[in-house]
């Protein structure tokens, strides 16, 4: 019985963020255009909006292309390893007051432990695909992805200590509107980090077409390259609807279904912003990337974990 | 119906002994510096699961196996940290990783 | 009342533990090896959370999966000359393979006459969570963690010193 609805979760998972993908790539193309002064797609559907659902079939028909001197077995399954553990760290999602998919005591840690198996996978992608310019992406994604997620999990960990639980749940119900201002560098610091954990624009380094072609899933093509997409625009969903949940109190002021609609306004508005940086800001440099996790985020982030204590302190 | 009988901590032991046993092969037979800190990593997982194991099937509110577990995985953490700078540093100078590299100290 | 382990659960975990060492230890491909161990990694943590120690499942996959593999993986790769270097000869060790044999035999045989003071399967109802896990380690077993934190603090400055530019 577990087993099935774990199944079904799984189901239901994957069709959340296969469906996010597709919203998201539409919104990206429109929000990316409008900053750009042009109008995006506009051809099929109202607004384009039916764009991607034309985009998809051509996706799943495309040749999937094994270069030959890949290492085939790695090859083929890694891009399910990227996309898995994303959808997988979605179920600990708090979407209403009392409401989430898997309600864990330590679904805080769930959320931020289950996607590092995605490090792996990319680096074990980039390095089958036989080619040194997809494996040097590789290798500076995970250092990239490994760095960040240091000044992430403090980041997070400064709600964790406000509400003093790791339970999602409870931190959605413990969260007062004080927060907001108290948290907001957390906020921001998870934001930056998030943005360099999915390595998106200006963290997009490891794939940055001027000098890496695509960098870890250059050689991928057709469904394959499709889960590293979706893995990418999941974690965007993905982050930005925890974001929501534990740095906006999830469906504050509202509760039951009107909150499960303003916690996904909310995480819309934050991937909004994500998608704001990306178009605005030029690339990092490697060095700038990494003085900016280890001597700027990490340290703002422990401060923000003092101030905290001191106030928990106080109160 | 054996199969969904409920398993004890025997089972658990079994298991870790097994594990500890293919790490032991391991850490013994590779002559990849790599691979034998890989079968190190096997045996500490080996006996992390029987630490666990056992806390959990006598007493479980004392979590006293877990907290080992805990300190367990920090050493060996430090361990394979340790150990993959002696990787790097001897690939340095001998350009290799075969661990018969490693005999400087030999008499 | 008490609480059990599900059998055909363990079964596939213990498959799963045991299948991925063997396969580490079987392939003669080190980046497929470190892909075994990963694999064994995660599998020890499905056996933690049947033994509802969920948080010492989820770190771990976080120290594991999240950074051990990674190192290793990121040693290999560094450590290769060329790329056909990953694929290594067949060493069967059988000295090693007979000294493992009887050493797990022994301890299975010791396992065995141990049987008898356990009994079968039955564990007890109490299962503290996170916040009594915290609490128990920031109390009772402050002195082993500082400690803890301190060999890693001197195990990161060794690292670096070992494997740190030629400087020296």
């Amino acid at each position: 019985m577990t087993l099935l609805w774990g199944f079904l979760w799984g189901v239901a998972a994957v069709a959340t963020i296969a469906g996010g993908a597709i919203l998201g790539v539409w919104w990206e193309r429109k929000v990316s255009a409008r900053i750009q002064m042009r109008y995006g797609p506009q051809q099929i559907g109202p607004f384009g909006s039916l764009q991607m659902i034309a985009d998809v079939p051509k996706l799943l028909f495309k040749e999937d292309i094994v270069p030959a001197l890949a290492d085939k077995a790695i090859f083929k399954y890694a891009p399910l390893f990227v996309f898995g553990p994303v959808a997988v760290s979605m179920v600990v999602i708090p979407f209403t007051a009392g409401w989430a998919p898997l309600d864990t005591s330590v679904g805080v840690l769930f959320f931020l432990a289950v996607p590092s198996i995605e490090v792996i996978a990319i680096l074990l992608s980039s390095w089958a695909s036989h080619n040194t310019l997809s494996t040097l992406g590789g290798l500076r994604a995970t250092a990239q992805m490994i760095s960040y997620e240091v000044p992430r999990s403090l980041a997070v960990l400064a709600i964790v200590l406000l509400a003093g639980s790791l339970r999602p749940l409870d931190v959605v119900a413990a969260w007062r509107w004080w927060w907001m201002p108290l948290t907001f560098v957390a906020f921001v610091i998870y934001f930056i980090a998030s943005i360099a954990e999915m390595n998106r624009g200006p963290f997009d380094i490891p794939e940055a077409e001027s000098e890496l072609v695509a960098g870890y899933f250059a050689d991928y093509s057709g469904m394959r390259w499709a889960s590293f997409m979706m893995a990418e625009y999941g974690a965007m969903i993905a982050a930005s609807l925890f974001g929501a949940a534990l740095f906006f109190g999830g469906g504050w002021p509202f509760g039951g279904a009107l909150g499960v609609v303003v916690l996904v306004v909310k995480a819309v508005l934050i991937m909004t912003a994500i998608m704001w940086v990306k178009w605005t800001f030029p690339r990092l440099r490697q060095d700038q990337l990494m003085s900016f996790c280890w001597k700027v985020l990490t340290p703002l982030a422990l401060v923000q974990l003092v101030v905290i204590g001191v106030v928990l302190a106080w109160l | 119906m054996t199969l969904i009988q409920p398993v004890g901590a025997l089972s658990f032991m079994a298991l870790s002994v097994v594990l500890f046993s293919l790490g032991l092969y391991g850490a013994l037979s590779r002559k990849s510096t790599v691979m034998v800190l890989m079968s190190l990593e096997l045996m500490a997982n080996a006996i992390n699961i029987n630490l666990v194991a056992l806390s959990r099937f006598s007493a479980p509110a004392e979590m006293t196996g877990q907290f080992f577990a805990v300190f367990s995985m920090v050493v060996s953490a430090a361990e394979i940290g340790l150990g993959l700078a002696l990787v790097l540093a001897l690939y340095r100078q001998r350009k290799t990783v075969e661990i018969d590299a490693m005999q400087e100290l030999k008499g | 009342m008490s609480s059990t382990v599900d059998g055909i659960v363990f079964l596939a975990l213990a498959f799963a533990t045991i299948g991925g060492a063997v396969m580490m230890l079987a392939t003669r491909n080190v980046v497929h090896a470190a892909f075994w161990l990963l694999e064994v990694m995660l599998a020890t943590a499905g056996l933690y959370m049947l033994l509802s120690a969920e948080f010492l499942a989820l770190v771990q996959v976080l120290v594991y999966a999240g950074s051990v593999a990674v190192l290793i993986l990121f040693t290999i790769m560094l450590t290769l000359r060329r790329r056909e270097d990953a694929i290594r000869d067949f060493e069967p060790g059988w000295g090693a393979g007979i000294l493992a044999v009887l050493f797990g035999g022994a301890l299975l045989f010791a396992v065995e006459r141990f049987s008898a003071q356990m009994r079968p399967g039955v564990m007890p109802e109490v299962v503290p969570d996170v916040a009594a896990f915290g609490e128990k380690l920031f109390t009772s077993w402050a002195v082993p963690f500082e400690i803890a934190s301190l060999v890693l603090l001197v195990a990161l400055v060794g690292a670096v010193w070992w494997s740190g530019g030629d400087g020296q």
